[in-house]
């Protein structure tokens, strides 16, 4: 394997990291946003506050991480990237601005109208969110970001397989987090939410499965490099992503939603795999290579050292915060 | 005078997205650097009142702490958010930056990735520590949040010094060769600037604070509460506020010797000027004339090139496509100085007192003072990044990338630039409203700001009007 590509896989270590984690905690706006109103929404908002409020920063942080991987280890597809996509990344960073804000706004309002305010806006731009950064995958992996940039500002966001892939983004981000919720919901004491959270995380469940394999059909019209992809080496993380998605169903379906996480988070990070497996060598399907688009190798040696320190220093720390919040210790409110 | 440089930049065949793409980035950088020096210098304010509160056993200084807590909580959310805008901006208004000079410059901010890492995990395990968690153990998950503020200063200054003063790579044939990152991280102007820029940090957090509670002070809340909340934030900001204009003039001497333009336009001087120079106070240039400035002879060979009978060069000496805007800068430049001198007085006024026994908290006019110095810290701030911004265009990576080439080619700038200006008043007003009513409410005695969907105001709310079910 070349330095580019070490640096290629490390940098979607990343995106898959966003994927799952911060995937989640825009997939818990779904649930903000229908809780309902007065006692019986104050039960679930609460909840979603406990359970995102310590982790969705240092979640969010793995977009940042992406995002100076990318431009320091691949200049040009990330210049071409941005120049093409400008639309959706502009109303992804809207959504992303909304909703944190809006998250900690709503926390510290004084009264319930406020609240009602900041949390409704929190809640819908966490769900239109991972649907803009969906359509920016699908315009990569179809080859709609020419390596000089500034392609069709319109359609290089707007087809088949872009739509396939904001769609996919949505469900799974919700699908995640009603597992995490139910989790949580069970674990401090609330049987009756935890049922209600149960049962429409299998329905959007069953909803993301059909999406990932219907979405299949149009990509393979539509993005044919990413589908040879897809069918060829991703197909083992698609079977994996089948098989534990379905597991996650069941542990949902027996009340056993803590040992369904690791399921779900399974299915989905093969997913997210998949389409990056599918995708490899092209950094840009069709338009550049990994080894194209690469920087200097002294910058990649540099950006190595990087995650050299990430691995030592924050993921531990990270574990360490995951800990603290998906286990016992701290959920006594 | 600036519409005119404004309107000279234009004209240069500039790409459509050059204008909005340099006022949308002045407005978000802006606004995002006021959140990140909370970001830099908070966490080490509260370290240290939470660290007094548990050593002298001093239930004040635990709630002063508990508070600034929650209050960095609302920060950190919106400097968070801020930040992430402006990872997009760069490349989103200056592809041409980043698709060319990505991998000299980007290793820094790579490492600022892992600080703000470190920043956001630690500040979550701290802010929901409270009452989880041993204090003697829970303050000091405040250290890896302030050590990452100053890992993540310097990264990110060291960025804008390369932009300043460009090393680590060689141009050949309009190719970039022979790249190498660390060289361009740790150049020759990285470590002043980021002196500068730390410092600056906890002058405008240690002021801000202060002065929210000479403001109480004021009012005649003159409790040990408030005491303590102007006392400690007051004495990080003196010694940062009597250090920063020596480091700010060494940082300018050697800014000065690496962009003469940009050390012209700081003096206004037209004409090279031999030494001894005279200093020129205000004033404006005017048609290749300067007009209105107050002169005084001698001390501008001393201040600006730090030798009695140095000259100091002119605008005379820069092509006329390389001139920076000069009246900006220039007048950006000394009121920045200007404020820094004003707050540099007051605090040394202070503390001479006290020396002499006087207690200046229970003078009126100096804690009326207090309460603008925040905002003038704030003001003198931002002029000093409209100071080094504007007074190195027309470039964007000096002698190197003009800033016209590394402007987006969209025409579509102006819609995004409207949508930062709507954003941006938005959380202005929200977050001042929020912030506003916690102040409130912990006067009226209510300490642990219950969530806004707590059984008890839902139920309270809910028996006087009936709710929508749905949001």
């Amino acid at each position: 394997m070349t330095l580019a590509a070490v640096v290629a896989v490390a940098m979607f270590v990343g995106v898959i990291a966003y994927a799952l984690f911060a995937g989640a905690d825009f997939g818990s706006g779904y649930y903000d946003l229908t809780a309902g109103g007065g006692v019986r929404g104050a039960e679930m908002r609460t909840l979603i506050d406990h359970s995102i409020g310590p982790v969705w920063e240092a979640n969010h942080v793995w977009l940042i991480y992406v995002l100076v991987m990318w431009w320091t280890g691949f200049p040009a597809a990330f210049a071409a990237a941005m120049t093409t996509l400008f639309v959706p990344l502009m109303l992804a960073l809207l959504g992303i601005v909304l909703r944190g804000a809006n998250l900690a706004f709503r926390k510290n309002a004084e009264t319930f109208a406020q609240a009602r305010f900041f949390g409704a806006i929190f809640a819908a731009s966490s769900v239109i969110t991972p649907f803009f950064l969906g359509t920016v995958a699908g315009a990569v992996a179809s080859g709609r970001v020419p390596a000089g940039g500034y392609g069709d500002p319109i359609g290089s966001w707007i087809n088949p397989t872009s739509l396939v892939g904001g769609c996919l983004a949505v469900t799974t981000c919700i699908f995640l987090a009603g597992v995490f919720l139910t989790a949580d919901a069970d674990r401090t004491g609330h049987p009756e939410m935890a049922q209600r959270l149960r049962q429409r995380t299998l329905v959007i469940g069953v909803a993301a499965g059909v999406i990932v394999f219907a979405g299949l059909y149009p990509i393979l019209h539509d993005a044919p490099t990413l589908s040879r992809g897809l069918l060829g080496a991703g197909l083992a993380l698609i079977v994996l992503a089948a098989a534990a998605g379905s597991i996650t169903l069941a542990l949902l379906h027996r009340q056993m939603p803590a040992t369904a996480r690791a399921f779900a988070v399974t299915a989905v990070g093969a997913v997210v795999a998949a389409w990056g497996v599918g995708q490899y060598p092209w950094i840009l399907v069709d338009q550049l290579t990994i080894k194209q688009a690469a920087g200097a190798d002294a910058t990649l040696r540099g950006l190595l050292v990087v995650v050299a320190l990430a691995v030592a220093i924050v993921l531990p720390a990270f574990g360490y915060l995951l800990r603290l919040t998906q286990t016992e210790k701290w959920s006594r409110t | 005078m600036t519409f005119n440089d404004t309107v000279m930049v234009l004209a240069a065949d500039a790409p459509p997205g050059l204008l909005p793409a340099r006022e949308q980035m002045a407005v978000s950088l802006g606004w995002h650097i006021i959140l990140a020096c909370f970001g830099v210098a908070f966490p080490t304010m509260i370290f240290v009142m939470y660290r007094r509160g548990i050593v002298r056993n001093d239930l004040v200084a635990v709630r002063l702490a508990k508070r600034w807590s929650k209050v960095s909580a609302v920060l950190f959310a919106i400097g968070a958010v801020s930040g992430t805008v402006l990872s997009f901006e760069m490349g989103l208004l200056w592809p041409g930056l980043m698709g060319r000079f990505g991998d000299v410059l980007g290793l820094p901010f790579a490492l600022e990735g892992l600080s703000f890492f470190v920043e956001a995990i630690f500040l979550g395990i701290f802010l929901y520590g409270w009452g989880r968690t041993p204090p003697r153990l829970h303050q000091f998950m405040l250290v890896p949040s302030a050590v990452a503020g100053i890992v993540g200063t310097f990264c990110v200054v060291s960025v804008n010094a390369w932009m300043n003063n460009p090393t680590g790579f060689t141009i050949r044939d309009g190719a970039i060769t022979d790249i190498n990152p660390w060289a361009a991280m740790f150049n020759d102007l990285t470590w002043l600037q980021f002196l500068h820029m730390w410092v600056g940090a906890f002058m405008l957090v240690g002021l801000t604070v202060s002065g929210v509670y000479a403001a109480g002070l004021l009012r005649g809340r003159t409790d040990a509460h408030h005491r303590l909340g102007f006392t400690v934030p007051f004495a990080f900001a003196s010694v940062a506020t009597l250090l920063q204009p020596f480091i700010g003039h060494v940082v300018g001497l050697q800014v000065g010797l690496m962009q003469p333009a940009k050390l012209a336009a700081w003096e206004l001087a037209a004409t090279t000027e031999p030494g001894p120079a005279p200093l020129k106070f205000g004033g404006f240039l005017i048609d290749g004339e300067v007009r209105g400035a107050l002169p005084i002879p001698k001390i501008g060979s001393i201040i600006s090139r730090g030798s009695f009978d140095a000259p100091v060069p002119g605008l005379d000496s820069v092509p006329r496509a390389d001139r920076p805007p000069v009246n900006l800068t220039h007048w950006s430049f000394q009121s920045m100085v200007g404020i820094g001198t004003l707050l540099l007085v007051v605090v040394l006024l202070f503390w001479l007192a006290r020396r002499r026994g006087h207690d200046l908290t229970g003078n009126r006019w100096f804690l009326r003072f207090c309460v603008i110095a925040g905002p003038l810290a704030i003001a003198a701030l931002e002029l000093g990044w409209v100071t080094t911004e504007v007074g190195r265009q027309p470039w964007v990576v000096w002698q190197v990338l003009r800033t016209s080439d590394a402007a987006s080619m969209s025409s579509g700038i102006w819609w995004s630039y409207a949508g930062v200006l709507v954003l941006y008043t938005g959380m202005t007003i929200a977050a001042y409203v929020v912030l506003r009513s916690m102040a409130r409410r912990w006067r009226a005695g209510d300490e642990d700001l219950p969530s806004p969907y707590a059984p008890a105001v839902v139920a309270a709310t809910s028996s006087d009007e009936q709710l929508e079910p749905v949001q």
